[in-house]
């Protein structure tokens, strides 16, 4: 790493390449862009695009308010409340101790065992998601699950047969995704605290605490804070487990999608999953404004 | 360990001139001693983590092997080993849905690769203007959700089948767009830790082309990235229900939950199989990134 660094002190402005460059190969630059902005209209904005007409769209294709107004009603309202408070609890206990494992594995030998196995099962927990899920922790937490029989054989604690259809029995389940997720998005900025300055710290006298209040600290408190949003809004969007978990009812917003796309096909009101699709997409899209806002932040000090 | 000592030893030679100074001396006695302190903090939070990790997949162990009456019985994890002991029409969807999986995990990751580092690169050196909005555009499937896309795939997907087929293969494309954020991700922080402008301007100086510059300088020095992005998008893909089950296409995931309505002991196996699978993956891909990095 330090050789690259070496040239870059050296000259602070590289001399000879800017002579290639101008306005004559603007265009040409753009061009190198075109597949990734066409795949990405067609993938990722077009199905936006439907989804935001569509929610104002009444079955014949005119305009209307109906599918915003019915979102008023209690049901789509406490599933939000729901989706809002798991998906926080969720982000802050995850980034917490997924943050704690992502700098305790920095500190040991960097190409060891312990952090390639890590880093490994991290990257297949994140996705962990969806159904498979949901049978690990019925298998451990439901009725006949394996900590369920030895809490009510050794304690004689009795989880309630119901309790991973509940809020808080979402809680361990989504933070099995959230950790891992947590470890890999982190891991990165953790590395690029270097043990030199630490030292450097340590040669000028400062003690611990100096160093994370003055040097670790503002360095990862930019990437922590835009990791805690970017779990929200894994937390808040994630559907297949709580899918699995819960088929009586839908407790949380992505559920609540699922019921109105559902009764879409059937006769229920036309566009109403479009409307809920785009509340989601408001509410992530505050965080997301403000990770951007963390973003600047974090960039001006790598530069 | 060994490689802790490495990277002291020249940091104490090159202090020892500078004797006097107290924190030259008692500088390295302070770092044995946060070192034991740091490797006692490490075993105890990963033993604590690890409990956590490994209860459940213990217990679905336990599930599988585990008749209701509390007899234990081997039956599911036969049918795990010769799927000629499922019902015919389970195993039929299970084996299409496996196959499904694995070429979506492919395409996913060739598409993701071919589009996203070559522009990445592109853009932090050529159009520094651009990356705001590549950014966004990368970051935007967090906004908008699988469970949310899903109802705007819907037409696209009746027109795909409508013009050229149904084959689950076409969900490739979907899952293209769903592993940007993370791979936008994994890959800003492999661009970021070096600096590549200076790098391809100190190449394109020396005379090489921008497929020089891209092949032989940004990519060996993101590999590490490169690898991370590409276990997330197979762990990604390996694991996506939403979106398969909702446009009625067939994967890995779909068929097992399809599967486990009937038959829970197996189903459950069955993911602790795939689970095993796409870890010992994982962990031998991981094991690729490091020496190419040891190397450099």
């Amino acid at each position: 790493m330090s050789a690259p660094a070496a040239p870059v002190a050296a000259t602070p402005t590289p001399a000879p390449a800017p002579t290639g460059r101008g306005g004559r190969r603007r265009g040409s630059a753009f061009v190198g862009t075109v597949p990734f902005l066409l795949y990405t209209g067609l993938f990722l904005l077009l199905p936006t695009a439907i989804i935001l007409i569509g929610s104002f769209q009444d079955g014949s294709g005119g305009f209307t308010l109906a599918n915003i107004k019915a979102m008023g009603d209690p049901a789509t309202m406490d599933a939000l409340w729901n989706s809002v408070v798991l998906s926080l609890v969720t982000a802050v206990v995850g980034a917490v101790i997924g943050g704690v494992l992502a700098y305790v594995l920095t500190t040991g030998a960097p190409g060891g065992a312990l952090r390639r196995l890590v880093t490994a099962a991290c990257s297949v927990l994140a996705q962990f998601g969806g159904a498979l899920l949901a049978f690990a922790f019925i298998a451990t937490l439901g009725t006949n699950g394996l900590v369920t029989r030895a809490l009510a054989s050794s304690l004689g604690i009795t989880i309630d047969p119901n309790y991973l259809s509940t809020l808080s029995g979402f809680i361990p389940v989504y933070l099995y995704f959230q950790i891992p997720l947590m470890v890999i998005v982190f891991l990165p900025a953790v590395d690029g605290i270097r043990p030199q300055w630490r030292e450097a710290c340590e040669t000028l006298g400062g003690s611990t605490w100096a160093f994370w209040r003055h040097v670790g600290g503002p360095l990862l408190l930019p990437p922590f804070l835009g990791s805690v949003l970017l779990l929200f809004a894994n937390a808040f969007s994630a559907y297949a487990t709580a899918a699995t978990l819960v088929s009586q009812y839908n407790p949380l917003i992505a559920l609540q999608i699922r019921g109105a796309l559902i009764s879409e096909t059937g006769l229920g009101a036309p566009n109403f999953a479009k409307a809920l699709a785009l509340l989601m997409v408001l509410v992530v899209g505050v965080m997301m404004a403000l990770y951007y806002l963390l973003q600047r932040r974090a960039s001006r000090w790598l530069r | 360990m060994a490689e802790m000592t490495g990277t002291s030893a020249p940091l104490v030679q090159a202090e020892s001139p500078l004797a006097p100074l107290r924190p030259a001396r008692s500088g390295p006695r302070l770092r044995a001693a946060r070192r034991r302190r740091q490797a006692a903090i490490r075993w105890v939070v990963v033993v604590l983590v690890l409990a956590f990790f490994v209860t459940p997949m213990v217990s679905m162990v336990d599930f599988t092997t585990r008749l209701l009456s509390g007899k234990r019985s081997g039956i599911a994890w036969r049918k795990v080993v010769d799927f000629g002991q499922l019902d015919p029409q389970a195993k039929d969807l299970l084996v299409d849905g496996l196959r499904t999986s694995l070429i979506l995990a492919v395409l996913t990751v060739v598409i993701m690769v071919v589009l996203l580092v070559p522009t990445m690169t592109w853009v932090r050196l050529r159009l520094p203007g651009m990356t705001r909005t590549i950014e966004f555009i990368c970051l935007l499937p967090l906004i908008i959700p699988a469970i949310v896309l899903v109802v705007g795939y819907y037409p696209i997907y009746r027109f795909i089948g409508q013009h050229f087929s149904t084959s689950s293969v076409w969900l490739a494309l979907a899952y293209g767009v769903l592993v940007l954020p993370y791979a936008y991700r994994a890959l800003d922080a492999g661009l970021s830790a070096i600096d590549v402008k200076t790098m391809s301007e100190a190449a394109r100086s020396l005379g090489s082309s921008w497929a020089g510059v891209m092949w032989r300088i940004v990519v060996p020095n993101i590999a590490t990235a490169i690898a991370g992005a590409a276990f997330l998008s197979v762990a990604l893909v390996l694991g996506e229900f939403t979106v398969a089950s909702l446009l009625s296409k067939n994967n890995l995931q779909t068929s097992l939950v399809l599967v486990s309505s009937a038959d829970p002991r197996f189903a459950t196996a069955m993911s602790l199989v795939v689970l095993l699978l796409a870890f010992l993956l994982l962990f031998v891909l991981t094991f690729v990134g490091n020496r190419r990095r040891a190397r450099r």
